[in-house]
Parts: structure tokens; C-alpha cells; sequence
């Protein structure tokens, strides 16, 4: 194809591109103009319960909580920077100790049938319990919040990745493992440069996964434990003010969404393109 | 090569086979009264849900000797066991009887002195074209030094064509370029033998003619023992010196083995121009023919 073709070919797809994200910030903006309108409307007219906030004073408070995030005055009133701080902490600990069991245990478990065949009793046993009813225990056993938050973050975000990472490895292409065996490779240099590799887009997916279900978790089990974005919307619902706990689900969402990108741009890293082959 | 089927008699071959084992020549790999029965489905659990399935006998009682540094293609008609066979001689696969040695010891599971080709290529699709072939260097030659290491890839990324795509990702090339990685990885390693299962059945007939020729240059330098699976009547005929004809599965047996008589170096309109070439031909489609036909009418049957 002549350069000027290929030129104007590219120039015409980024056009379209474009215009997609255009239309598609319109649609955005267009949308929450309108959801905010309602609400606003809506709760300066009472079609809401009592209590519920306008729209625009829930702003001011979001603004305002943005701009001081970081104050003390006592474990009731701590700016949300400090809560945030506190509970990415918990997780990022909680999170790390379940990362370092799982993956390497997940990897035993799919590699070897007998491994799968004696710890699935565990992992379909512990799986579908709820994170929140290690509570209790947690706290009988390390008599600490601290603690117990932690915990209760490893036992969650462990199913996930170790479910993942097994079934990567147990599914890596027979072809790379047949390569590896006519080379007469060392179990040990097939599992690091064969199968380890192969399972990284199900062990990242894993991850991100686990990552979800501990930030979801910490929230619900920070309102039992007295620090931590859970406990300031505790602590808010005490003092019946509803904006601050809409304030901090915005904060909760948008730092979500952080935590959750890095692990898709980790993913689109280890894709090799397109999979297969 | 020679082969001594259970019963001679159903042999037709334009080449008639002694039934003595004696053959002139050194022989590197020997099949002995090899057959492979895959275990069929039993058990209470499969039996509650009727899923059990009989044993199936894919080769029986083959016998075949190649001879060091010849070029042997197996054809047949699909699913007769063809893979089965070279799995067995790659070591990926187990023999359910007979004895299959290699330069006098019996074979005991895959080796890198045997170089696999793959149909479906099997790179890593997390190495680039120049780390996949490191890879398989590095593995068979572990102490190996850097700079030594770098001259073995280098010289195989020349030998077949794939200079200038060295830190290319394997999707990144198309199905042509992928196999010719597939060989250089098999070359690479240096093996005694290169065995080779449909290694350019996934590719357009254009593609395949330029890696045929490539075959049979590389070959021509290096002689290797090479084992060839293929459909492709006319691929055997370019690059073999022998041509193993198996009968339909189950049981697969070897019908006859063929010589092809042209000389080498080859090219494909010498090799057309030969007098031999359309009666090799000729008996070649007749035999396929006639098994793949038999395959269809058992299973209208
Ligand atoms: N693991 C297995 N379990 C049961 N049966 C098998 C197994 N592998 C192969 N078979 C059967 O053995 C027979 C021979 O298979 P094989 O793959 O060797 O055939 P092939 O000649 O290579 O066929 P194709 O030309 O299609 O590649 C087939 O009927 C196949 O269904
Ligand atoms: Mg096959």
C-alpha cells in the first residue's frame, strides 16, 4: 500500500477512535448531570426518606474531606487520608501473606494429581464461607483488631488465586510440556521456564481477583474493628450523618479502581498478544 | 530399512521384501513386534454412567529398522497411528509391546538426542524466536559458555532463513515463519535424530513448497537421520530415501516400505523428470486410495 493510503487509513480509524470517546464522554457527562439533578431535585422536595442529603451538600463534604485528609483529633475523628492509610495496610499485608501461600501452593496442587486430589477437600470446604464468619475467631485467637483484620484479609483473598493458579498450571499446553521433555529438561527448569510462565495470565487473573475480595472484605470487617474507612462508616452511621458515609463509598470505589487497574495492566503485560502458539 | 510384517503375503510392494531381517547398513533405530493398545474407559464410575470404552489396539506387531543418516517419510491414512509410531520413538510415548532401540539401547523416555518438530510449531509464546531456541540449547547444554551459546543461535536463525526476526514474538510471525523456528529449535540442540509429525500440515501449499525445498537443503548438509510423517504424497517423494506405507488403524500394520531412487541433491523438477517417479507416485495414491476408502466404507458399515 502506498504511504499516503496507509496515511489516510490510519488517519480515518483515529477519527472514528475519536469520535467513539467523544460521544462516549457526552453520554457520560449527559447522564450524571442527570442523576445529580434528580437527586438534587428530588431530595430538596422530599420524594426521599427524612434524612437524605442533597446532592450538592454531599459534594461539598466530598470536597471538603479530599482537600483535609489528613487531621487527628482522636480515633472518632481522623481525617479519611488517615483511614485509608490505615486500611490498605490490612490489606496489603493480609494480602501479601495470602499471595505467598497461594501461588506456590496453587502451583503444587497443579502439577501434582495427588496434591489436587488430597487438599481439594480444604479448598471446596473453605471457599464459599464467608469472609466475615473468621470474625469472631480472629478475634478469640489474636485478641487484636489489628490482627484479626489481617487474617480475616488472608483467609479471603487466598481461594481465589490458589483456585486460579492450579488451574492454570494444571492446563499448560501439552505441547510446551512435550517440548520441554524431548530437551530433557529438570522437572525444577520446567516448572520455572515452562509451566510458571504459561500459568501467569491465570495466576494474574487470580491475583486481581483476590485483590477485588479483599478490598471488598476489609470495608465489611473494619466496621467490627475501630480503624479504617469500615470503621469511619461506622462510626458515621452512629453520628447519623449520611453524606460522610456516601462520601467514603466514593472513596472506596475510586481507590478500587486503582487497585484493579494495576492488575489489568499487569494482565495485558503477560498476555503475549493474543495467547496460543 | 527393512520390514517383516506377520505375514509377508499381504505385502504388495513394487519393492518385495525378504522376509530375513539381514539388511546391509547401520541401522540406528529398530522397531521389534511393537504394538500400542490405549487402555479404554472401565471402572464403576464410568460403568454407572456408561461411558466405558473397549481397549483399542492402534499399531500392532510393526517391525522397522532405519538406517543412520537417511531420510524415512511414514504416511497413511489419517488416524491409522502415525503420531503413535513417532511417539514412541521420541520416547513421549510407550511401546505397550516389543522393543524399540536406538543405536543398540532400548529406549526409555524422550531425549534430546532425538529432535522433535511439532505440527502445531509448540514455541513459547513468551519467548521471542532467538529465546526460544537459547532455550532448548541452553537446556541440553547447561554449561555451555555465553559466547558459544550465542554462535549455536545465531547459526541456526541463519540456517533457516530467520535472520532479522531474532527478537520476534512467535505470534508475531506467520505459520511459515513459526515452523521454521520449530526446526531450528529441533536443529539446534544437535540431535542424532530428527523426527518430524506433519511439520508443514498447517500451512498453505505455497508456504509449504518453499520449506519442503528448505528441507531438503538443510538435509543436505547435514544428513541427519530424519523421520517425517506427512500426507503429502509429493513432499515423500522430494525428500525421502524411504517411504513407509502403514496400512489403516486399528491394528495398523506396515504395508511396504518404498525406495526412492533419486539422486541428491534434489530439486522438485529433477525429481518429477526421474522414470521412477510416476510409478512411485502411482503406487502410493493407489495404496492410500485403497486404505481410505476401506476407512470409509467401515464406517458407513
Ligand atoms: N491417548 C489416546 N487414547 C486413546 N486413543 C488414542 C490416543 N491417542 C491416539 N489414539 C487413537 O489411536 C489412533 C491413532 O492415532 P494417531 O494420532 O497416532 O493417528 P495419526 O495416524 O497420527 O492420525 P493423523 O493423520 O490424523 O495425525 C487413533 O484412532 C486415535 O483415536
Ligand atoms: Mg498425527
Amino acid at each position: 500500500m502506498p504511504t499516503s493510503a496507509m496515511q489516510r487509513a490510519r488517519k480515518k480509524q483515529r477519527r472514528g477512535e475519536i469520535d467513539e470517546n467523544v460521544r462516549a464522554i457526552g453520554l457520560f457527562v449527559l447522564s450524571l448531570v442527570i442523576f445529580l439533578g434528580f437527586w438534587e431535585i428530588g431530595a430538596r422536595s422530599g420524594w426521599f426518606s427524612k434524612g437524605m442529603p442533597t446532592a450538592s451538600l454531599t459534594l461539598q463534604e466530598l470536597w471538603w474531606w479530599v482537600t483535609n485528609p489528613f487531621f487527628n483529633n482522636g480515633p472518632n475523628d481522623l481525617g479519611i487520608g488517615w483511614n485509608l492509610l490505615v486500611s490498605l495496610r490490612r490489606v496489603a499485608i493480609g494480602y501479601l501473606a495470602a499471595s505467598l501461600i497461594a501461588v506456590p501452593l496453587g502451583i503444587l496442587i497443579g502439577i501434582s494429581p495427588v496434591a489436587s486430589k488430597a487438599f481439594n477437600p480444604y479448598v471446596q470446604l473453605l471457599k464459599p464461607v464467608s469472609p466475615l464468619a473468621w470474625l469472631p475467631i480472629g478475634l478469640y485467637l489474636f485478641r487484636d483488631s489489628e490482627k484479626t483484620g489481617i487474617f480475616i484479609i488472608m483467609i479471603s483473598s487466598i481461594w481465589p488465586t490458589l483456585v486460579n493458579t492450579a488451574f492454570g498450571v494444571a492446563n499448560v499446553s501439552k505441547d510446551y510440556l512435550n517440548v520441554a521433555k524431548t530437551l530433557g529438561a529438570s522437572q525444577w527448569r520446567t516448572v520455572t521456564r515452562v509451566i510458571i510462565p504459561a500459568a501467569l495470565p491465570n495466576i494474574i487473573a487470580g491475583l486481581r481477583i483476590s485483590m477485588g475480595i479483599a478490598w471488598l472484605v476489609i470495608v465489611a470487617a473494619e466496621m467490627l474493628l475501630g480503624t479504617g474507612l469500615g470503621y469511619f462508616i461506622w462510626n458515621e452511621w452512629n453520628n447519623l450523618y449520611i453524606p460522610n458515609i456516601l462520601v467514603a463509598i466514593i472513596v472506596i470505589g475510586f481507590v478500587g479502581i486503582l487497585l484493579d487497574q494495576m492488575f489489568a495492566y499487569a494482565e495485558r503485560a503477560v498476555s503475549f498478544g493474543g495467547k496460543s502458539e | 530399512m527393512s520390514l517383516s510384517t506377520e505375514s509377508p503375503g499381504e505385502s504388495t510392494g513394487t519393492t518385495p521384501q525378504s522376509e530375513s531381517a539381514f539388511v546391509a547398513g547401520d541401522i540406528q533405530v529398530s522397531m521389534r513386534n511393537v504394538s500400542k493398545v490405549f487402555a479404554g474407559r472401565t471402572g464403576w464410575l464410568n460403568r454407572i454412567t456408561g461411558k466405558t470404552s473397549a481397549d483399542f489396539l492402534a499399531i500392532d506387531n510393526v517391525n522397522i529398522d532405519i538406517e543412520r543418516n537417511t531420510f524415512v517419510s511414514i504416511i497413511g491414512p489419517s488416524g491409522c497411528g502415525k503420531s503413535t509410531l513417532l511417539n514412541i520413538i521420541a520416547g513421549l510415548s510407550e511401546a505397550s509391546a516389543g522393543d524399540v532401540m536406538m543405536d543398540g539401547q532400548p529406549i526409555e523416555g524422550p531425549g534430546p538426542d532425538r529432535g522433535m518438530v511439532f505440527q502445531n510449531y509448540a514455541l513459547m509464546p513468551w519467548m521471542t524466536v532467538e529465546e526460544n531456541i537459547r532455550f532448548a540449547v541452553e537446556t541440553v547444554h547447561p554449561t555451555m559458555s555465553p559466547a558459544d551459546l550465542k554462535d549455536v543461535v545465531r547459526e541456526h536463525i541463519q540456517l533457516v532463513g530467520l535472520a532479522g526476526a531474532e527478537r520476534k514474538h512467535p505470534q508475531e510471525l506467520s505459520g511459515g515463519m513459526r515452523q521454521r523456528v520449530g526446526i531450528a529449535r529441533a536443529l539446534a540442540i544437535d540431535p542424532q535424530i530428527l523426527l518430524m509429525d506433519e511439520p508443514f500440515g498447517a500451512l498453505d501449499a505455497l508456504t509449504r513448497g518453499f520449506l519442503q525445498e528448505e528441507i531438503e537443503r538443510i538435509w543436505e548438509r547435514k544428513r541427519k537421520t530424519a523421520i517425517m510423517i506427512t500426507h503429502s504424497i509429493d513432499e515423500a517423494l522430494l525428500l525421502s530415501d524411504r517411504i513407509i506405507l502403514m496400512t489403516r488403524g486399528p491394528a495398523a500394520k506396515i504395508d511396504e516400505v518404498l525406495d526412492v531412487p533419486f539422486d541428491r541433491p534434489r530439486d522438485r523438477e529433477a525429481v518429477e523428470a526421474h522414470p521412477a517417479y510416476r510409478e512411485l507416485k502411482h503406487e502410493m495414491e493407489q495404496h492410500l486410495f485403497r486404505e481410505t476408502r476401506a476407512v470409509e466404507a467401515s464406517r458407513l458399515s
